[in-house]
């Protein structure tokens, strides 16, 4: 009841406020607020949180799925922030927003995991786990006073059908990719993804896999930066393989391999402002 | 439970205060507001199940018993979960038809969603091991044994049993009621000799020990059908019948 009378009052505000004094738009104020366009801003803020979060992303070949991200220290004093939790053996996912969010969903990945093998003795198919965090994301996208998730999930998970790659977005929303790149300067990693999507569902070698996405990590960086052990992580998961998370030293041999290639230089020159197709 | 929350202290004259002490300790499930399961009442008798090299097969007669009294000779205690599953129902049949609309009811949803995820028979029979171990946990038990048969993901075949209490286990051969006396000493011997047995000898194996339980099993019926899962998927046989010779029966001796 609180929240309602504070939503009711806010909007009441700004009626009288002149124009472009505090907002965007009359219509952001509650997630239950729709825009004359057809819009909804609350969720459209909300992606906005996983582009300024540091860049990961995913790729499906043969045989594995792959996820690698650029971890972002906050100062010089703390740690890297961990951007890849395995959800199960035959699932992890990799985030970029608010980690606290992502906390919460992947503990509910979790838990719905833990309850189906119980239950059936076999693992949960990876659609099945992503439509089941969609709909309890819609929930933050359609009641008023609530809010999206801010934090847009890459999982890769290996079932039945093969290795998978889904991207789970605050507009709760998922897309199953090829391949995908998400967060802060992700638009040169989708246009080396682009060029090479059609290559990856060949790739059966764990290790050619890695090095295609830690090349499309490449240009995620910022200027004089560079991928070390100490910003970059890797997860991996395979029809043989359970999911596993490299860190630190561990993803020495994967830069290695890539050490010698010069990085790609920047955008393609076909790479305007649209919004990459993934499927 | 009435008994352990009463709030009477009147204690009859003529009551040991020993039986009392006893008293708090019962949990009648008569004195319940909530009803349990006591017995079964429309009851089904023996199922039999072999794994053979190409596949799994399963017999159940149909009947269903009323106590003695062989009342609904039209029942039919095998049912198709889907193209990989079969499952057959021994005790209760009311309790199985339960279960029947539990698991269409999994079919249904796996349609709905229609992403060609499906249950195969190990999942099926997990899930039967959790229902029928919690159903008894909570003293309300499905009176059921449940025979789950088929295939598993990767095409091999599968044969589980499930009891009213939460016992699971799977085996080449598996029998409930009066068949795990009867038939499956025969099934084990047959599968000793031939460990490599096919679906075709396994129903041959079947008619043979659904006979001997016609004989022996007072609550069994000459009227079964027979159940196979293999690779092109799961069929249900029409009723079929044994010749029985009773002419034994005529003269029978020690038993005036």
């Amino acid at each position: 009841r609180r929240v309602r009378g504070q939503t009711f009052q806010h909007y009441f505000k700004q009626i009288n406020l002149s124009s472009g004094a505090m907002y965007r738009n009359q219509y952001d104020n509650d997630v239950s607020v729709w825009s004359p366009q057809g819009r909804i801003h609350q969720i459209e803020y909300a992606m906005e949180a996983v582009k300024q979060g540091a860049a990961t992303l995913g790729i499906k070949g043969k045989n594995y799925a792959v996820v690698v991200a650029l971890k972002r220290a906050s100062s010089d004093l703390s740690s890297h922030q961990k951007k890849i939790i395995p959800i199960d053996e035959h699932a992890g996912i990799s985030i970029a927003g608010l980690t606290s969010d992502a906390r919460i969903l992947s503990r509910f990945m979790r838990t719905e995991c833990l309850n189906h093998r119980y239950v059936y003795g076999s693992p949960l198919s990876i659609s099945r786990l992503v439509s089941s965090v969609g709909d309890k994301a819609q929930t933050g996208t359609q009641i008023m006073g609530r809010r999206p998730y801010g934090v847009g999930l890459m999982v890769a998970g290996c079932d039945e059908t093969g290795p998978h790659i889904y991207y789970i977005c605050p507009s709760s929303n998922f897309y199953e990719c090829k391949c995908m790149a998400i967060g802060s300067r992700s638009q040169s990693a989708r246009t080396y993804l682009e060029r090479h999507k059609d290559e990856f569902k060949n790739v059966e070698d764990l290790n050619e896999l890695v090095a295609h996405a830690l090349r499309a990590l490449r240009d995620c960086l910022p200027n004089d930066s560079e991928l070390t052990t100490k910003n970059v992580s890797v997860g991996y998961v395979g029809r043989d393989c359970t999911f596993t998370v490299k860190d630190d030293d561990e993803v020495a041999d994967y830069l290695k391999s890539i050490e010698e290639e010069k990085a790609s230089g920047g955008a393609a020159p076909d790479a305007g402002e649209e919004a990459m197709e993934t499927q | 439970m009435a008994g352990l929350f009463s709030n009477s202290l009147h204690v009859p004259k003529n009551v040991d205060m020993k039986d009392r002490v006893a008293d708090f300790w019962r949990t009648d499930a008569e004195s319940d507001p909530v009803k349990h399961t006591l017995r079964p009442i429309v009851t089904g008798t023996s199922v039999l199940g072999v794994k053979c090299v190409d596949g799994v097969v399963v017999a159940a007669d149909t009947l269903g018993s009323y106590g003695s009294l062989a009342r609904f000779r039209d029942v039919q205690r095998l049912m198709k979960v889907n193209d990989s599953v079969l499952i057959g129902g021994f005790g209760d049949y009311a309790d199985f038809q339960h279960i029947v609309k539990l698991l269409n009811q999994h079919s249904i949803d796996d349609a709905v969603i229609g992403d060609g995820v499906y249950r195969d028979a190990p999942s099926i029979h997990n899930w039967m091991r959790c229902v029928l171990y919690n159903r008894r946990s909570k003293f309300n038990p499905l009176w059921n044994t449940i025979i789950v048969a088929g295939k598993t993901y990767s095409g091999e075949p599968y044969l589980g049993y499930v009891d009213k209490i939460g016992v699971s286990f799977q085996d080449k051969s598996v029998a409930t009621g009066f068949g795990s006396y009867i038939a499956q000493p025969m099934m084990r011997r047959a599968l000793e000799e031939n460990p490599n047995m096919t679906c075709a000898q396994a129903r041959v194996l079947m008619a043979r020990c659904l006979k001997v339980l016609f004989y022996r099993d007072c609550r069994a019926l000459n009227r079964f059908q027979i159940g196979t899962v293999t690779s092109d998927g799961c069929e249900i046989s029409e009723p079929l019948s044994t010749e029985t010779d009773w002419s034994i029966g005529a003269n029978p001796s020690g038993y005036e």
